[in-house]
């Protein structure tokens, strides 16, 4: 054993990734070359490595895909009327050449921002019962319960809001706009009678459609909360309150804010329950209760069937603007929850 | 010696018997008499004041007030025994309790009423006949959803084949090879994860439909399945592939495996479960998805074995379509679907979990039976 011992070549035979460049004997300084290793990989790895990246790359040119359809479809509608038009005009009539989607655009926010104020404390609670509060021997069957929730259908929630939450919720809006009327968001216009198909309505299904996605991840982010730490806490005395609320939630706060946007994020997509369920106007309100809202995509599954060219363009460029702001609101969120969340692989 | 003995020889000689466990979970009889008397006592008092004295009504109303008083009393009984601090953790305790029970209790529920609703009409000619000769007028239990059925089980077909090798090959290349794209293809799969399964469709409509002048049928649903189901299961598989040990990699390539090898030989076989686990999930996700169908599939009434070619239905646009006709008995059938599509889904959960609830690496009780009879 003397000098530096150099495996390069066996590196090159066996097609190893790691490096294993100089072997230096204890004690003698002997001056150490670095050495430049050359790695080539064996035609197996090289095809199987050519095949996953491939694989790779069919996220980002499908993506790109979307992205550059729902452009060039949209184009020739945005070209007619101007892009700061049919931002802000609130009316959707392509036929009369009047459309915009300033107040689906508007109303779809609001939709999605009632669902999840409705779901943020919802969440953080089932959440935070499936890791420190459920009895230990229903904790699997409580989460997997929480997945299936988070599988049922949106046309099955659709559908159980219309039939079943719809007669029962009116009840809540008629006292809610009586006894806090004075609030504006629960106001209601003289006129109308039904709340029924109301952004409440709507934001209520929703909220329970997107409980348990941001509930996994919060769950997710408080089970990984250091024990060292929790069991500390406790030591020194705290309850269990005062346990989560000094570690496992300052530990999870990334969790908290991406599962919550994540959930957004899901609930500004959403077609189907929340076309079964609103009642279709065209104008701006933050009248939560009023019967009658619109959302982006419902307005492309429902305007769809009797469409023409021009309607088509139109619902693209709608539907160009949902893309950018889920993608802004979902890449946002998946920044932070994978900031909170540690990436290192298990080792043995 | 032996070093098992010694325990056993220490116990029969220590002096101090050892003390009991203490469960510091468990509760005293004084704490069930707090939590069941003040229940007891906030539903009294909310009952007289409520349904009695003021002109208050409403079955929401009364268990909300119920629950704020029987908050208010425990506490103060809380309070008197163990101070303030115990008594927020037990407020917080009830108020995240009350939680858990109200999602479940929404759940149970959703499901209940979706069973109540459609058993009465399902009939086994649901599961074999179409829609063909069946005017709206007739009761609900003619006919039956087998052209939805059929559709649905196709496009999910079609939509699993394109997208569980892509979304496995995307998650071997994010956990395993890796290279200057990794951070952006996975951020662009988690972004995907989140597109709105309406923009699937319609950018399937933009790019076959308008563009290659494919005519709407029940592939152009697929792929739009496939845009959705694919990050889905790239992300979960990743997560997946996370899990498996490192040793077990690095003892591959140190036996002298390649790349390959040891993705095929240890990797895929390590993950299988959990790998089976993503992809049943991604299905059953994918699986309710009616969004894709308005755009690029339309409906038919009639059995359409063909993807390729007319239009087809599905599960979901099936139920759709009919809850939105204005007669009953179009509705009563829209439940019948619902509850098939429910049970369909329910049915894929539940092999997920028994195939791969476990955890990596570990097999699932039926491959263990399985096992005992060829191996051993």
């Amino acid at each position: 054993m003397d000098g530096v011992v150099s495996d390069s070549v066996e590196c090159q035979k066996w097609g190893l990734s790691t490096v294993i460049s100089t072997i230096s004997p204890i004690g003698e300084e002997a001056p150490v070359e670095p050495i430049n290793v050359v790695v080539r990989r064996p035609l197996q790895d090289r095809i199987f490595r050519t095949v996953v990246r491939a694989a790779g790359g069919v996220t980002l040119v499908a993506m790109g895909l979307i992205f550059a359809f729902l452009v060039i479809k949209s184009y020739k509608s945005l070209r007619l009327d101007g892009l700061a038009r049919f931002l802000t005009t609130q009316q959707f009539i392509p036929q009369a050449g009047r459309f915009g989607i300033g107040s689906v655009l508007f109303n779809t926010v609001i939709v999605a921002l009632v669902a999840s104020v409705l779901a943020f404390p919802m969440s953080i609670g089932t959440a935070l019962y499936l890791t420190h509060y459920c009895p230990t021997s229903l904790r699997r069957l409580l989460t997997s319960l929480l997945d299936l929730m988070a599988a049922i259908p949106s046309v099955v929630f659709g559908l159980w809001g219309l039939y079943f939450l719809t007669p029962r919720q009116r009840k809540l809006s008629i006292w809610l706009t009586h006894h806090l009327g004075f609030i504006p968001i629960f106001k209601t216009s003289p006129n109308d009678h039904s709340y029924a198909g109301s952004a409440f309505l709507a934001g209520t299904v929703l909220a329970l459609m997107i409980i348990p996605i941001s509930a996994a991840i919060m769950r997710e982010a408080f089970s990984q909360a250091p024990p060292g730490e929790q069991e500390g806490a406790l030591a020194l005395g705290a309850t269990r309150w005062g346990m989560i609320r000094t570690v496992v939630i300052p530990f999870g706060r990334g969790g908290i804010i991406g599962g919550s946007m994540l959930a957004l994020g899901r609930a500004l997509g959403e077609t189907i329950a929340v076309l079964l369920l609103i009642t279709t106007v065209f104008n701006r309100s933050t009248r939560i209760l009023d019967s009658g809202t619109n959302t982006v995509a419902a307005l492309i599954a429902n305007q769809f069937g009797e469409a023409t060219p021009l309607t088509i363009s139109a619902l693209m460029a709608a539907g160009l603007a949902l893309f950018v702001l889920t993608l802004i609101v979902n890449t946002l969120a998946s920044i932070i929850v994978s900031r909170s969340r540690s990436g290192a692989a298990t080792e043995i | 010696m032996t070093i098992l003995d010694a325990p056993a020889d220490q116990e029969a000689t220590s002096p101090e018997p050892i003390p009991p466990k203490v469960d510091l979970r468990a509760w005293d009889q004084r704490d069930v008499v707090d939590g069941v008397g003040a229940a007891l006592s906030s539903l009294a008092l909310t009952w007289l004041v409520y349904e009695q004295l003021t002109p208050l009504s409403g079955g929401l109303g009364f268990f909300v007030s119920w629950f704020v008083v029987f908050l208010l009393i425990y506490s103060t009984l809380v309070r008197q025994r163990f101070g303030p601090l115990a008594a927020r953790d037990r407020i917080v305790q009830a108020i995240i309790n009350a939680i858990g029970g109200i999602i479940l209790l929404a759940l149970v529920l959703l499901i209940v009423y979706v069973v109540f609703r459609g058993a009465p009409f399902l009939r086994t000619t649901f599961f074999y006949k179409d829609q063909r000769f069946t005017g709206p007028l007739e009761p609900a239990t003619a006919g039956g959803g087998l052209a939805a059925i059929v559709g649905t089980v196709e496009q999910v077909g079609i939509a699993m084949v394109i997208s569980v090798p892509l979304g496995i090959c995307t998650a071997l290349f994010l956990s395993e090879v890796g290279g200057p794209m990794t951070r952006v293809v996975r951020l662009l799969t988690e972004a995907m994860t989140g597109i709105p399964s309406i923009l699937a469709g319609l950018f399937v409509y933009a790019f076959l439909i308008l563009s290659l002048h494919v005519p709407q049928c029940g592939f152009a649903v697929a792929i739009a399945l496939s845009v959705s189901m694919l990050p889905t299961v790239s992300r979960s598989c990743e997560v997946v592939f996370r899990l498996v040990p490192g040793g077990l990699r690095e003892a591959s390539l140190a036996l002298g495996g390649t790349e390959w090898r040891m993705a095929r030989r240890v990797l895929l076989p390590t993950a299988r479960a959990g790998l089976v686990t993503a992809i049943i999930l991604g299905i059953a996700r994918v699986a309710g998805e009616t969004a894709p169908n308005i755009l690029d599939s339309g409906y038919s009434n009639f059995v359409n074995y063909n993807p390729f070619h007319g239009q087809q239905d599905s599960l979901p646009y099936f139920i759709f379509r009919l809850i939105r006709e204005p007669i009953a008995s179009e509705h009563d059938r829209g439940f019948t679907g619902a509850l098939v599509l429910s049970g369909l889904i329910l049915v894929l959960f539940v092999v997920a979990r028994v195939v791969g609830g476990r955890g990596v690496g570990r097999t699932s009780w039926l491959k263990r039976r399985f096992r005992k009879g060829v191996s051993t």
